[in-house]
């Protein structure tokens, strides 16, 4: 089976929130925080693995980004991804998810045949959740989003996919695109031998010209939208303490509540 | 092509661009500061440039646009039934339909709604949309997105806005990238640039810790997915003003090669948090899993559902479907309740619109405190248990 998993290197927003807005300027401060592989994509990563694993194949990962996101790729490689491919290109700049789909399929389109894609549920720098779906489109798949269980067999593959209230039980024949929550999997933390072996593997880096790709439907070019500012959101000021003894405490608070009239 | 570029006689080094950029697309080389190729052209690094050594040029793409006309928001339904998000479409919808002197229609699908289609007239909506087929009962990503293709290739609205529910996140993109046009996910504002009639788009990034406007400057229509729970609700008048319109769908039977085999309902718990008045969530705090039972008990004493943050999901301490958060499920109730949760952005960014926020926590400076109305710095397991015993003298009094 040929899988393809595609991840995204991102800034950790765990890391983020810590203190790391400038309270002058009010903007974020990014130093010394740590890119890594976008953590639903480690699920996406994973679920492949597991898929090798028991019915044979071969997982490729793919990435569009700047060359630091190399770094993400070696990882995956240690996880035990049999191949790593950058697309890497000046053009590429500036991509919505418009573009960056779109780009992601021509990489693929290049790669042959193929049974399976996998993604991560959104990434959690942008938190659209839009490239998954969108690159679906544009290979003409159907798709399955928030996956959080899949089964294969034979040239069809059963996901239960997540909705708000329920789990929809869901079947798909092949090839088609997935995107997988967290709770599918434990993504496993690479072997020593894998370390070992991801850092002599060589990564294919693919730009604009190996792709043949138009250059009008990438980067900013290729973009529907454009943001224009960015800010960040006014941090409030609390309310009211309210302190004292126990029982007092528990007092107060039940009278505002019901100064609220919401008991 | 467009292109941004450092002019490196005047660029200092000094790296205040590297702070504000929001994607960590500039680094410095050689004391000169570099633009990466994951530069999203947003212009944060220009306004900060003390030296000005930053430049841009955009390619201007002038586009006529004006036979696009109109506001559209996906009425989403479930088993026949209207789903909440929907009428908050509507409220949003009607204010942009306003500022552009435009109409406001909402676009049903399914089977055997006429009925609710109906209904929606009273919403102060001028028309409605209605697709019937089978094939649409349930929601079904090829059939969806082949109706709504189909009708806006026709009709060409301006701006469609859908629900950033599992079913919108899971349409939109399909539309939009079918379209070749500009999607901006789960929008938490939505104003229109009155001059370019362009749709403001304002969302949170980054986990919550910066927002990004987004307009779509050269495509139509522009579409949008909005939070639930944001957004003001419609409020139903009494007559009923517009139109449906009903809509023969041109798709097959074989175009939708994924079926759904089954739906699986677990506990109803998992309804009740979106829809809850009150809200009492257990974070890390609790220390053990068994000190749930506490923030049960609170719960069921003000007849409210149970949230928790991440961590403690994550722990196993309570079932993912309980999760308040960036992650989790986005809420609004008249009163949240957070105890032993320290309010990192991410848990916030999904209960900062409750109505009255309350937060027990031992440590002070926990960001929490943010947010809450009222503030309790206390270790919750001496200060729940008197809580519910005055809680439940209370009740006692009033029966
Ligand atoms: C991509 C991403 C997505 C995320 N999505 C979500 C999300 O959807 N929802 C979410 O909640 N989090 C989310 N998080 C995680 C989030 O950043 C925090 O890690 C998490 O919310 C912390 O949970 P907590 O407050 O329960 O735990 P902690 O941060 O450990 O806080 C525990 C708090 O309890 C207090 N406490 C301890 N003992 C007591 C006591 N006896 N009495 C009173 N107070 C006590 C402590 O002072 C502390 O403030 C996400 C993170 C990432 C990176
Ligand atoms: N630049 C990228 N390269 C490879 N995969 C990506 C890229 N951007 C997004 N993806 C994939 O699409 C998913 C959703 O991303 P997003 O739409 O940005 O939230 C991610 O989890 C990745 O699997």
């Amino acid at each position: 089976m040929e899988i393809i998993v595609c991840i995204k290197q991102v800034p950790d927003t765990e890391e983020l929130h810590k203190v790391k807005i400038n309270s002058e300027t009010r903007t974020l401060i990014r130093e010394g925080i740590k890119n890594i592989i976008n953590p639903f994509d480690e699920n996406a990563i994973e679920e492949a693995l597991r898929l090798r694993e028991k019915i044979g194949g071969r997982v490729t990962v793919i990435s569009m980004g700047p060359p630091q996101a190399e770094t993400s790729l070696r990882k995956a490689l240690a996880m035990g991804v049999d191949r790593a491919i950058l697309l890497s290109d000046k053009s590429f700049a500036g991509s919505d998810t418009l573009a960056t789909s779109y780009t992601l399929a021509m990489a693929i389109k290049k790669l042959g045949k193929f049974d399976l894609i996998l993604s991560g549920k959104q990434a959690i720098d942008g938190d659209t959740a839009q490239v998954g779906p969108g690159l679906a489109e544009w290979l003409n798949l159907p798709q399955i989003t928030y996956a959080r269980k899949i089964e294969v067999n034979e040239k069809k593959i059963r996901a239960e996919r997540t909705l708000e209230d329920s789990f929809e039980l869901v079947e798909s024949p092949l090839p088609a695109l997935i995107t997988v929550t967290k709770e599918i999997n434990e993504p496993r933390y690479p072997s020593l031998k894998g370390v070992l072996r991801a850092r002599k593997e060589k990564i294919i880096i693919w730009t604009a010209k190996d792709l043949k790709i138009n250059e009008k439907r990438t980067g900013l070019e290729g973009s529907a939208t454009r943001v224009i500012k960015v800010f960040t959101p006014p941090s409030p000021s609390g309310g009211e303490i309210i302190s004292g003894e126990t029982s007092k405490v528990a007092e107060n608070l039940i009278k505002k509540l019901e100064e609220h009239r919401i008991i | 092509m467009s292109n941004i570029k450092i002019i490196e006689e005047r660029c200092s080094g000094c790296g205040k661009c590297i702070s504000v950029c929001p994607f960590s697309a500039i680094r410095l080389k050689d004391k000169k500061a570099e633009i990466l190729s994951n530069c999203n052209f947003c212009g944060a690094c220009i306004e900060v440039c003390p030296q000005q050594a930053i430049l841009m040029e955009e390619e201007k793409k002038e586009k006529d646009l004006s036979s696009y006309r109109g506001v559209w928001i996906f009425a989403e339904q479930r088993e026949g039934k209207i789903m909440p998000v929907t009428y908050e479409l509507l409220g949003v919808g009607r204010n942009l339909a306003n500022s552009l002197g435009e109409e406001l229609s909402a676009l049903l699908l399914g089977e055997n709604i006429k009925e609710q289609a109906h209904k929606l007239l009273y919403y102060d909506v001028d028309k409605v949309y209605l697709i019937e087929s089978p094939l649409l009962k349930t929601y079904r990503t090829p059939f969806y997105t082949r109706a709504i293709v189909d009708l806006a290739r026709e009709k060409k609205p301006e701006i469609i806005l859908i629900g950033a529910s599992s079913i919108g996140r899971d349409l939109a993109p399909r539309v939009a990238t079918r379209l070749k046009t500009g999607l901006t996910a789960d929008c938490t504002d939505l104003k229109i640039d009155k001059e370019k009639r362009n749709l403001v788009q304002i969302r949170p990034a980054f986990g919550g810790n910066i927002m990004a406007t987004i307009i779509s400057p050269y495509h139509r229509p522009q579409i949008a997915t909005v939070r639930p729970k944001v957004m003001k609700k419609a409020i139903p008048g009494k007559i009923s003003s517009g139109e449906v319109i009903e809509y023969e769908p041109r798709f097959t039977q074989e175009e939708g090669i994924i079926k759904v085999i089954d739906i699986i309902k677990e506990e109803k718990e998992v309804e009740d948090l979106q829809e809850a008045d009150i809200i009492v969530s257990g974070g890390r705090g609790l220390g053990k899993p068994e000190n749930f039972s506490l923030i049960r008990k609170l719960a069921n004493l003000l007849g409210g559902a149970v949230g928790a943050s991440r961590a403690v999901v994550d722990a196993g301490w309570i079932p993912s479907y309980h999760q308040v958060g960036q992650t989790g499920k986005t809420v609004q109730p008249k009163l949240y309740i957070a105890c032993g949760i320290s309010g990192a952005i991410q848990h916030q960014v999904g209960m900062r619109n409750s109505e009255v926020i309350v937060a027990i926590n031992k440590d002070p400076c926990a960001p929490i405190f943010n947010i809450a109305n009222y503030g309790i710095v206390e270790d919750l397991h001496k200060f729940l248990p008197v809580l519910i015993e005055k809680l439940e003298e209370r009740k006692k009094l009033k029966v």
